[in-house]
């Protein structure tokens, strides 16, 4: 059986002509039919032991086949792609070969399925939208899925990434997924990792790295103490690592090598902060998005406790989900209350300069509490652990240890001023496109809460960035930290530093037990504002250190 | 005029000394201000807020105003002014949004006088009326400005420019009500004090945020803004409509700018990031910097002129915690480290020379341009009446043409199209190739083709006995090809040498033999006169299609499938060709076209014999051995292409690098080869050959060369309705909702390839179009339009 001719070819799908769709199609159909033919024929002549090992390798490689046409079925903007492709699945499965069908409900294991958009109910813009991703990745992931309940952000999401990863820059593409494997590999996240390994294999990455770091070039192996330090406690980076980086020999990084890392491992470190706090169940047509298991032998599967780290505690979260929805009202109304009053009485009583400094620290030193009870080891899937080293090395509190790290002050680096010129002086054009990335997320509002028409989120939008900041050592002048105690409690707290600090524990109850009264797409909303704000603060540490290396 | 008789006082009481110096501070500085009087200088950062005299020789600490045991973020200094008017009145900026005014006359330590905390956010800046006595401006992060009178407790009055940011204001000199500000979202806008409701006029300045502005000292209505997209621009606001009169462009985002005083067009900037230096332009002359001041070892982040009529001091605070005072004559001029000269080539071959005019004068007659002996090209000078730019520095500019003919590359063009380099069997190509050299009158190319294709696909299968016939019938039936071509195409001497193969290893009559073949060499050489290594090459080559025939006799080594279904169509052809062409006219030919023109005699003098010699003792060796390694012509292969591509015919080292794959790579290092590749790639695409430039990068192997034509694939296009651009498809508009691109002939969307008149814009299929054209040259949209594809 020659690999050649069976080779499939998905990239045809990706074409904006419908022509080309279907003939790309039908080639597949064909390849399809002929391998499962193959595979039939071996099984009707069982007495062939030598040819046990190829049979199991093919039958792999069909189902792989159709795992992914599942997927188009689902998830293919274009409708006839999704029609032919469910069209073909059935004909195989009355060829009497066995189909997958879809683990799980839906993108996000935190949000029903109903309440998430479907693929082919999608308007003008979101179908550009969807349509653009498809062409870019051949596949619509379920991040996109979940991220067009904001088509705007959507938009320079999908924008940046893309540039990121395909258009000009100073790294070869296979680094790019590589690195984004690395960075993805710090939060254990497999969901990322999966995704970017085969994208990495596509673009003729050598599988030999995916073994583990060690195997990877001298060059990556250096990045991987980067990484780590950004991932978890940023503001410890100093000059020193990023000298460590550009003068290593014939290993070195040159400056716009660098920062291209550094924007993708930061871009993917809170990315993996959104898929765990919102729950990105896996794709259909990587593992654990499918099963080929009919759906009478048990209605839960092992992948979903393999891959989806928490299934099993959040078992009995629905009854809690009940508690009282009368209690939840009132937390909106007086939510509500609190931002009127702060609105209003801002201007009366005036803090003074020593309880202004020190309400930072109190905020500071509060957030090293605030931490989730179920403080349980998660163990990492086998596949990601060979990208993760040092496994021990988490997130500490900026200022346990009695180790003193000088604050950062936005207001002598900041990203307007001093990280978005860098990044584009070194890497042009990927500054524009991160600014406006920031800008939209920072300002994006409907000006909705709950059930409240025309409400002024500024406030609590502002509230929810500098609380992130905050936990990283990062510190406005001009912001009254008071108003963080005011705005977010604590529930909500917990979930934002366990999404933010350490995503992998991020279960369904903490997803569930904030801001209740809040529709998804307002949660989906805030994890927006903590990826950007995650992003800009590990950004604004490490372009610090590249600046002071410079100087 | 009022003005200006203070200003004859003030400089007439004591005019300005001092020298070039620096003090540290214990703080990074965030802005400076200059006191009236220019004898003071306040500094003012996150932790140090200080006043200091500037002495001849000195800076001296005066006074710190920072004061009281724990330090308030109130002190913390985003922005300082000193008032123009009154020499006790200092106002801050802090970080944490409140302005607070000192007065330096207050008895006490502490000199605070005002503090207000109206707004928000951070306050960028604040400014003082230059000629107001009371009236304070301050603009905020939060999209506020607010105007303070410092006899009351609240501001007058609050303008809301509606947008993002602000980052810096400025009261306009000459207006008494105007103020300037500029904003995060690249805005700046102007307002009348008075008229707190709306602006008088706003525009989009700068891409990105504005950082600064500063009105022109003596121009009304003269405004220069720095942003982040690194631009200085001037702008002319006394008429309708804002107008761009000068634009610098610099190299860092600016972050302050400041008219010089007394110089109409300089003004000084400094960088947000990445550059510490301070420079200063004359706007008419954006490239270059007038001066540069380089004493900072962090970025500057405030500058002032010390007094606002005396033009050589410029004061400067720091990031790296120092205070600086420049003098403009101490300034390093780039201009005068700037390389003077410009030289490029022309498609052509032609060479644009550009050079100061004095240089040129002085110089031309002294020394004779090397380049002609060095290129192949010959030139003749023109020189244009010199050309002046702007009145400032003035160049000549000198064309070299090419002679016609003398230089022409339409061979190389020709080459690059018609060369196969992939496709068929080797043997093919090379013929091919050949063939082309030849035709082009290239001889010694296509003997090197030649001699490829026979190192590389000889025939496995010619019979030995055969060959040892040869020796005695010459040309004959039964001659194996390359042995007749051999002979014939040869000069004498090589013709002798082959011979000399077939005396089977004689040692003796090799030395004479080689004797009289190394003379008979040099003897050619003489006769044409230039030294060129033509001849040697034949001898090597020669020599290799003797060995290879050796070697391929060996039947361990044979290849049997290539050569045997390739030659026996080629040979006769092949046979024929050379039987037609004389030798002679084509060495001169040759000789004429070769770029080697004045290479050395002594070279292939001493050069050729040892070469051959060495061959052919190792061919003598390997008969008795009949065995070789089977890189074992790669070596010379190799030199054979580091000459084509020293002599500067990269065409031809490319051509065979790529036509011979895998058995030559791996002797060529992996830069030289990538550096074949660029130039050769790089000169097909000045002879806008992108067709063949395209398949060249599809050939090459090297990793570097191959992902060229990956970078860089979007074609951006507009609707040829709207004018916009699209952005999801390269044939529907999303906002007009139709199809842009319609094939002018059939009516149809095109999808594909679409060719288009530049002249009318209208196209359509490739082929519909090329049809179309067959018959009429009108535009097939009937637009009149009398097209032109090319």
């Amino acid at each position: 059986m020659a690999e050649g001719e069976n080779e499939v070819r998905w990239d045809g799908l990706c074409s904006r002509d419908s022509t080309a769709r279907e003939t790309a199609l039908e080639n597949i159909r064909q390849t399809i039919l002929r391998k499962s033919e193959c595979l039939r024929s071996v099984k009707e002549t069982p007495h062939r032991p030598s040819d046990g090992l190829s049979n199991t390798e093919s039958s792999d490689g069909l189902n792989k086949l159709l795992a992914h046409l599942l997927m188009l079925s689902k998830r293919c903007p274009f409708k006839d792609v999704r029609e032919k492709s469910e069209f073909i699945l059935k004909s195989i499965q009355e060829l009497g070969i066995r189909i997958p069908r879809p683990l799980g409900q839906g993108p996000s294991r935190f949000i029903p399925e109903k309440e998430i958009l479907q693929v082919g109910s999608e308007d003008a813009q979101m179908h550009a939208l969807f349509a653009d991703s498809f062409a870019a990745l051949g596949r619509l992931d379920n991040i996109t899925l979940v991220m067009v309940f904001h088509p705007q952000y959507l938009e320079s999401f999908l924008k940046t990434q893309h540039y990121l990863l395909q258009m000009d820059g100073p790294l070869p593409l296979h680094y790019r997924h590589y690195i984004g494997i690395m960075a993805a590999a710090r939060h254990q996240c497999s969901y990322l990792v999966n995704l970017h390994v085969n994208d990495f294999l596509h673009v003729g990455g050598d599988p030999k790295w995916l073994n583990g770091l060690e195997n990877a070039p001298q060059k990556l192996q250096n990045l991987g103490e980067l990484n780590k330090v950004l991932a978890h406690r940023p503001w410890l980076i100093t000059k020193e690592h990023i000298e460590g980086l550009l003068k290593a020999e014939e290993h070195s990084w040159s400056l716009a090598e660098l920062v291209h890392a550094v924007v993708l491992l930061t871009h993917y470190h809170s990315l993996a902060s959104f898929t765990f706090g919102c729950g990105i169940s896996p794709e259909i047509h990587c593992d654990g998005g499918h099963t080929f298991r009919p759906p009478s032998v048990s209605n839960y599967c092992i992948c979903d406790i393999t891959n989806g780290n928490h299934s099993v505690d959040e078992m009995p979260v629905n009854s809690a989900e009940n508690v009282s929805v009368s209690d939840s009202f009132f937390e909106v109304e007086a939510l509500m209350e609190k931002m009127r009053q702060l609105q209003e009485c801002r201007d009366e009583e005036e803090a003074s300069q020593e309880e202004m400094a020190s309400r930072f620290e109190i905020e500071k030193r509060e957030s090293m509490f605030v931490f989730s009870s179920d403080d349980d080891e998660v163990t990492p899937a086998r596949d990601v652990s060979r990208h993760f080293e040092d496994t021990s090395y988490g997130y500490k509190d900026f200022s346990r240890h009695g180790m003193h790290v000088p604050t950062f002050r936005v207001q002598d680096y900041c990203w307007e001023d001093h990280g978005y010129s860098l990044v584009n002086r070194l890497y042009p054009d990927v500054g524009q496109l991160i600014d406006e990335k920031f800008h939209i997320a920072y300002n994006l509002t409907y000006n909705t809460m709950a059930m409240h028409k025309d409400v002024d989120t500024s406030m609590l939008r502002r509230a929810i960035w500098n609380y992130i900041h905050c936990m990283f050592g990062i510190r406005y002048d001009d912001y009254d930290y008071g108003e963080i105690n005011q705005l977010l409690d604590r529930s909500f707290k917990v979930y934002i530093k366990t999404v933010v600090c350490t995503p992998e524990k991020v279960t369904k109850r903490m997803y569930e037990s904030f801001w209740r009264q809040f529709k998804h797409s307002e949660k989906v909303h805030v994890n927006l504002l903590l990826i950007e704000a995650r992003m800009q603060a590990e950004l604004l540490y490490a372009l610090r250190a590249i600046t002071r290396y410079m100087t | 005029m009022e003005k200006m008789s203070r200003v004859t006082t003030a400089l007439g009481g004591s005019v300005l000394t001092g020298r070039t110096m620096h003090c540290h501070l214990d703080a990074p500085a965030n802005a400076i201000s200059v006191c009236r009087d220019a004898a003071q200088v306040v500094v003012a950062g996150r932790s140090i807020f200080k006043i200091y005299a500037i002495e001849e020789e000195q800076f001296v600490e005066k006074l710190n105003l920072r004061v009281g045991r724990k330090p308030s973020l109130n002190l913390s200094c985003a922005d300082v002014v000193w008032h123009q008017m009154d020499e006790n009145l200092l106002a801050t900026a802090a970080t944490n949004g409140v302005v607070v005014t000192w007065n330096l006359g207050r008895p006490s330590r502490n000199k605070q006088d005002q503090l207000f905390t109206e707004h928000k956010r951070t306050v960028n800046k604040v400014c003082f009326h230059p000629t107001e006595a009371h009236v304070l401006l301050s603009g905020s992060q939060d999209g506020f400005m607010k105007c303070f009178d410092l006899r009351r407790k609240d501001s007058v009055s609050t303008f809301s420019g509606q947008s993002e940011s602000v980052r810096d204001v400025q009261f306009s000199i000459r207006d008494y009500f105007t103020f300037a500000s500029t904003f995060e979202n690249g805005n700046v806008q102007l307002w009348d004090i008075r008229r707190p409701d709306r602006c008088e006029r706003m525009f989009t300045a700068h891409n990105g945020p504005v950082f600064c502005c500063d009105w022109h000292p003596e121009d009304r209505g003269w405004l220069a803004t720095g942003g982040r997209d690194k631009m200085v621009k001037v702008w002319d606001m006394t008429t309708h409509r804002a107008k761009e009169m000068h634009c610098v462009q610099t190299i860092a985002s600016v972050a302050r700018v400041k008219w010089r005083p007394e110089c109409r067009h300089h003004l000084a900037t400094c960088s947000m990031m990445v550059d510490h230096n301070i420079y200063v332009w004359d706007v008419r002359r954006p490239f270059v910097p007038a001066a540069m001041f380089e004493e900072h070892r962090d970025v500057t982040t405030g500058i002032a002129w010390r007094h606002p009529h005396d033009p050589s001091f410029l004061l400067s605070g720091s990031k790296d915690s120092s205070l600086c005072q420049h003098l403009f004559r101490d300034a390093s001029q780039p201009v005068e480290r700037a390389n003077p000269e410009g030289l490029c080539y022309g498609l052509f071959g032609d060479l644009a020379f550009a050079a100061k005019e004095s240089l040129v004068a002085a110089e031309s007659g002294r020394k004779p341009y090397t380049g002609d002996r060095r290129h192949p090209i010959f030139f003749k000078r023109k020189l244009d009446p010199a050309e002046p730019f702007a009145g400032l520095a003035s160049s000549a500019l000198s064309v070299f043409e090419t002679e016609p003919g003398g230089g022409s590359m339409r061979w190389f063009v020709d080459t690059a199209e018609r060369y196969a380099l992939a496709g068929r069997p080797l043997a093919e190509l090379c013929d091919h190739n050949a063939k082309v050299a030849r035709e082009l009158g290239r001889n010694q190319v296509a003997q090197t083709w030649t001699m490829l294709r026979i190192i590389y696909c000889s025939p496995g299968l010619v019979p030995t006995a055969n060959l040892n016939h040869s020796v005695g019938k010459g040309g004959s039936c039964g001659l194996p090809l390359m042995n007749s071509f051999n002979l014939k195409d040869m000069a004498p001497g090589l013709g002798s040498e082959a011979r000399l193969d077939r005396s089977k290893g004689d040692a003796r009559s090799d030395t004479v033999l080689l004797d009289s073949s190394a003379t008979l060499i040099t003897n050619e050489d003489n006769e044409e006169t230039e030294g060129s290594d033509v001849p040697a090459d034949y001898l090597l080559g020669d020599v290799e299609g003797e060995e290879d025939e050796l070697y391929l006799l060996d039947p361990e080594h044979a290849h049997p499938e290539e050569p045997e279904c390739v030659l026996p169509q080629e040979a006769f052809p092949l046979r024929h060709e050379i039987v037609d062409t004389p030798p002679g006219p084509e060495h001169l030919q040759d000789k004429a076209d070769s770029p080697h023109v004045s290479g050395s005699e002594a070279d292939v003098a001493s050069l050729a014999p040892v070469d051959s010699c060495f061959s052919l003792l190792s061919v003598s060796h390997a008969l008795y051995d009949s065995r070789l390694p089977p890189d074992f012509f790669s070596v010379l292969v190799r030199d054979m292409l580091h000459f084509y591509a020293e002599q500067g015919d990269v065409q031809m080292a490319v051509s065979v690098l790529i036509i011979l794959g895998e058995r030559v790579r791996k002797d060529i290092d992996e830069q030289t080869q990538e550096h074949w590749y660029t130039s050769y790639i790089d000169l097909l695409q000045r002879f806008r050959l992108w067709n063949v430039s395209n398949e060249v990068v599809k050939l090459s192997t090297s990793r570097a060369v191959s992902c060229l034509n990956q970078a860089s694939t979007t074609l951006h296009v507009n609707c040829s309705h709207c004018k916009r651009p699209m952005s999801s498809r390269g044939w529907v508009c999303d906002r007009c909702h139709r199809c842009a691109s319609m094939c002018a002939v059939c009516h149809h969307v095109v999808k594909g390839l679409f060719v288009w008149c530049q002249g009318c814009s209208h196209g359509g299929h490739l082929q519909h179009i090329m049809k179309w054209l067959e018959g009429s040259s009108h535009c097939p949209a009937g637009c009149g339009h009398l097209c032109e594809y090319s």
